[in-house]
C-alpha cells in the first residue's frame, strides 16, 4: 500500500519536473497582473465616461482583477496537462501500476497541484489587486475595507477552483486536447457570451466561473452587472459544487474503466 | 510466483483473452510468446491489475495485484517504453517512481548505471530513442529490487548488444531466484532467454512447457529422400519399405519423400535391399521459428498479403476462421515444411499435464500424429 505521505511527494516531484508546470503558472499570474493593471489604468481614464449607475456601483477592487477572465485560461491549461499528460504519454499506467489504489493516486496528484495552483492564484490574485489600486488613483480602495479582503483571498481561491475542475474533466475526458477543447472556448466565449444574453443568463450565472467569479466583487452587482440571487459566498459554493461533481465524475471514470 | 486461472477479458464484443490459466514460476526466465493482438499486453495488464478481468483471476503471490502492500517493491514491470512524460528527465521520472514506495534516491542512480543511462540522466526522455526508453523502463522496473519482473517486449528497438545485455539481465535476474515473465513476438530470441514458454494465440493458451521440451516436441528432425523421378514405382515401393521398417512417410509436393523415425543409414540400408536409387538423401531440421509459427498460424490477426498493386488490396484471410487447406505454403520462404510437421500441444489442457515431454522427436513412433496437416488443427482450435 503505498502511503499518503508518499505519493504526494511523488507528485510533487512530477509536478515540479516538468516545465508547463513553470511557464501555465507564470502565465497565469503574468497575463492576470497585466492585464488587470492595463484595465485599472484604462478605468481611471475613463472614469468620467462610464454611465452614472456605473459610477454609482464602481469596485475598484473588481476591477483590478479584471485579467483573470484571461489569466484563468493558463490556470485551465495547467490543470488539463498535470492530469492529461499521464494519459497522453502512457504514464498513467507506470503510476497506477506502483500506486494501485487509484483514488489515493488520483486525490494525492490533485491535491498537489491544487495546492500548487492555489499559491500562485494567491499572489496573483494580491499583485493583481495592489497594482490595480495603484492604478486606479483617486477611486482605489484598500485591503482595510470592507469585504476587500474576502473579495482578494476569494480570488485566489477562484484561481485554485478553476484549475481543480480543469483536472477532474480532464480526468473524466482523459485527454489533454479534449478537455483543453472544451474548455477554453467554454470559458473564454461561450461563458462570457451567454451572460451577456438577456434569456441566456439566468442560466449562464450558475456556471463555475460566473459564479465563482461573484467572491471577487465587493459592491453587489458591480459596475451595473445584473442581480444574482445569490451572494459571494453563495456563488463560490456553487462553483465548490461543480467542481465536486467534475472531481466525483473523474474518480468514476478512472475507477471503473481499464488504465 | 505469478498465477492466472481461467483469466477471460472481452473488449465489447471482442474476447481479447480467454480462459488463459497458467502459472510463472521464481528461478526460471518464462517467455511469453504470441503474435500481435494474441493478447499478451493485456494480459499483462490484468496482472498488474491495469485491466479488470471479465472472468477468472491473477495473482502474485497468491495476492491479487491491487492487495498486495507496497507493490512497487514487489512487483517491477515494464509495460511500455515509450509511457514516460517526455519533458521529464530520466532521473526525475525515476525519482518520482521511487519516492512513491519510500525507496532512496540513490537507488535512482543505481538503477541508471545498471541500465548504462548515467551519461543522459539529466536529459528529458523525450529525445530518448527507442532503446534508450526500453533502458528507461527496465530502470523503472528494477527500481524496487522487486521479486517478481514483467517486461513486455524489452528487446524492442534495442541494438544487438542490448539485446545481449536484455537477455543476460533476464537470466541472471532468475537466476537470483526471481520470477521473470517477458514477452516477445520472436521465438529465436525466446529460444535463447526463456527456461520456459507459455505461447498464446488469439488470447487462447496453444502451449505451456519448457523450452527444452518445446524443442524436442516442435522441432523434428526429418530425412529427405528422393528417388529417380521418371519411376514412380520406385518411390512407392520405396515408401513402403520405409512404412514397415517404422518410419513416417509423406510426400512432399515436388515428389520427394519426407522420412521421419529412420535413421539416415537406415533408409540408405532399406534402399538398398529394395533395389531402389535414390537421388537425395539429406538430413534437415525444422527450426523453432518454423515450430512456432505453425503454432500460431491459426492464431495471426493482422496478416499482410500479397501486394497485388493494381486497385484495391486484397481481403486479407479472416484468421483462423475456419482452415485453410495447405496454408503451409503461405511462407514462401519454407515452402514445403509447414506442412507435415507434429501438431502443436493442444490448447485447453491442465497446465499440469503439459510439462510432460513429448518423446524425441526422432524415436520412432514420436511423431506419428503428425499425419493431418498441423496448420487446421491449430485453427480450429483457436476459436
Amino acid at each position: 500500500m503505498a502511503s499518503v505521505p508518499a505519493v504526494l511527494q511523488s507528485e510533487w516531484t512530477k509536478v515540479r519536473t516538468v516545465s508547463s508546470t513553470v511557464w501555465t503558472l507564470v502565465s497565469a499570474l503574468v497575463v492576470t497582473v497585466a492585464m488587470s493593471a492595463g484595465i485599472s489604468a484604462l478605468m481611471k481614464a475613463t472614469f468620467d465616461e462610464l454611465s452614472e449607475l456605473e459610477q454609482a456601483t464602481f469596485d475598484p477592487t473588481f476591477v483590478s482583477f479584471s485579467g483573470m477572465i484571461l489569466g484563468q485560461l493558463a490556470m485551465v491549461v495547467f490543470g488539463v496537462l498535470v492530469v492529461g499528460t499521464e494519459y497522453s504519454s502512457g504514464m498513467i499506467r507506470t503510476s497506477l501500476a506502483a500506486v494501485p489504489q487509484r483514488a489515493t493516486f488520483l486525490f494525492s496528484k490533485m491535491a498537489v497541484a491544487t495546492a500548487l495552483a492555489l499559491a500562485v492564484g494567491m499572489v496573483t490574485s494580491f499583485l493583481a489587486f495592489f497594482a490595480g489600486q495603484a492604478l486606479l488613483g483617486e477611486h482605489r480602495t484598500t485591503l482595510g475595507a470592507d469585504n476587500v479582503l474576502r473579495a482578494v483571498i476569494g480570488g485566489g481561491l477562484y484561481m485554485g477552483l478553476i484549475a481543480l475542475f480543469s483536472m477532474g474533466v480532464a480526468t473524466m475526458l482523459r485527454s489533454s486536447i479534449l478537455s483543453l477543447g472544451i474548455l477554453v472556448p467554454f470559458f473564454f466565449l461561450v461563458s462570457q457570451i451567454l451572460i451577456s444574453v438577456p434569456k441566456a443568463k439566468t442560466v449562464a450565472q450558475y456556471f463555475p466561473d460566473q459564479a465563482g467569479s461573484k467572491i471577487m466583487q465587493v459592491v453587489p452587482d458591480a459596475l451595473g452587472s445584473d442581480v444574482a440571487p445569490y451572494g459571494p459566498w453563495g456563488g463560490l459554493g456553487i462553483m465548490c459544487a461543480w467542481v465536486a461533481a467534475a472531481l466525483l465524475g473523474g474518480y468514476l471514470v478512472l475507477k471503473k474503466r481499464d488504465a | 510466483m505469478i498465477e492466472a486461472v481461467g483469466l477471460t477479458k472481452r473488449y465489447g464484443a471482442k474476447t481479447a483473452v480467454y480462459n488463459l490459466s497458467f502459472q510463472v514460476r521464481p528461478g526460471l526466465v518464462t517467455g511469453f510468446l504470441g503474435p500481435n493482438g494474441a493478447g499478451k499486453s493485456t494480459t499483462m495488464r490484468m496482472i498488474l491489475g491495469l485491466d479488470q478481468p471479465s472472468g477468472g483471476h491473477v495473482t502474485i503471490g497468491g495476492r491479487p495485484f491491487k492487495q498486495l502492500p507496497n507493490a512497487p517493491r514487489q512487483v517491477g514491470a515494464l509495460l511500455d517504453a515509450k509511457a514516460v512524460h517526455g519533458g521529464r528527465s530520466a532521473r526525475n521520472h525515476l525519482l518520482s517512481l521511487a519516492q512513491l514506495s519510500g525507496i532512496p534516491a540513490r537507488r535512482v542512480d543505481e538503477v541508471l548505471g545498471v541500465v548504462g543511462l548515467q551519461e543522459v540522466a539529466k536529459k528529458r526522455s523525450k529525445g530518448f530513442s527507442l532503446g534508450m526508453g526500453q533502458r528507461l523502463g527496465i530502470a523503472a522496473a528494477l527500481l524496487g529490487d522487486p521479486q517478481v519482473l514483467l517486461f513486455d517486449e524489452p528487446v524492442n528497438g534495442l541494438d544487438p548488444e542490448g539485446i545481449l545485455w536484455v537477455r543476460n539481465l533476464m537470466k541472471q535476474l532468475a537466476a537470483e531466484g526471481r520470477t521473470v515473465f517477458v514477452s516477445s513476438h520472436l521465438m529465436s530470441e525466446m529460444a535463447l532467454t526463456a527456461d520456459h514458454l507459455i505461447v498464446i494465440g488469439r488470447g487462447q493458451l496453444l502451449s505451456d512447457m519448457s523450452v527444452k521440451d518445446f524443442i524436442s516436441a516442435n522441432s523434428a528432425d526429418f530425412a529427405r529422400v528422393r528417388t529417380p523421378q521418371t519411376e514412380a514405382e520406385q518411390r512407392e515401393k520405396l515408401s513402403a519399405a520405409l512404412t514397415e521398417a517404422g518410419g513416417q512417410v509423406m510426400p512432399e509436393p515436388d515428389g520427394a519423400l519426407r522420412v521421419t523415425g529412420l535413421p539416415l543409414p537406415r533408409i540408405s540400408d532399406l534402399a538398398h535391399e529394395a533395389d531402389v536409387r535414390l537421388w537425395e538423401l539429406s538430413p534437415h531440421q525444422a527450426s523453432l521459428e518454423e515450430a512456432y509459427m505453425r503454432m500460431t498460424q491459426g492464431a495471426v490477426d493482422y496478416r499482410s498479403t500479397a501486394d497485388q498493386k493494381a486497385g484495391l488490396m486484397q481481403q486479407p484471410p479472416m484468421g483462423a476462421m475456419g482452415p485453410v487447406p495447405g496454408h503451409g505454403q503461405q511462407i514462401p520462404e519454407v515452402p514445403q515444411q509447414g506442412f507435415y510437421a507434429p501438431p502443436p500441444p493442444q490448447p485447453g489442457q491442465h497446465p499440469d499435464a503439459q510439462g510432460t515431454p513429448a518423446p524425441p522427436a526422432a524415436a520412432p513412433g514420436g511423431p506419428a500424429p503428425a499425419a493431418p496437416p498441423a496448420g487446421p488443427t491449430t485453427s480450429e482450435d483457436a476459436r
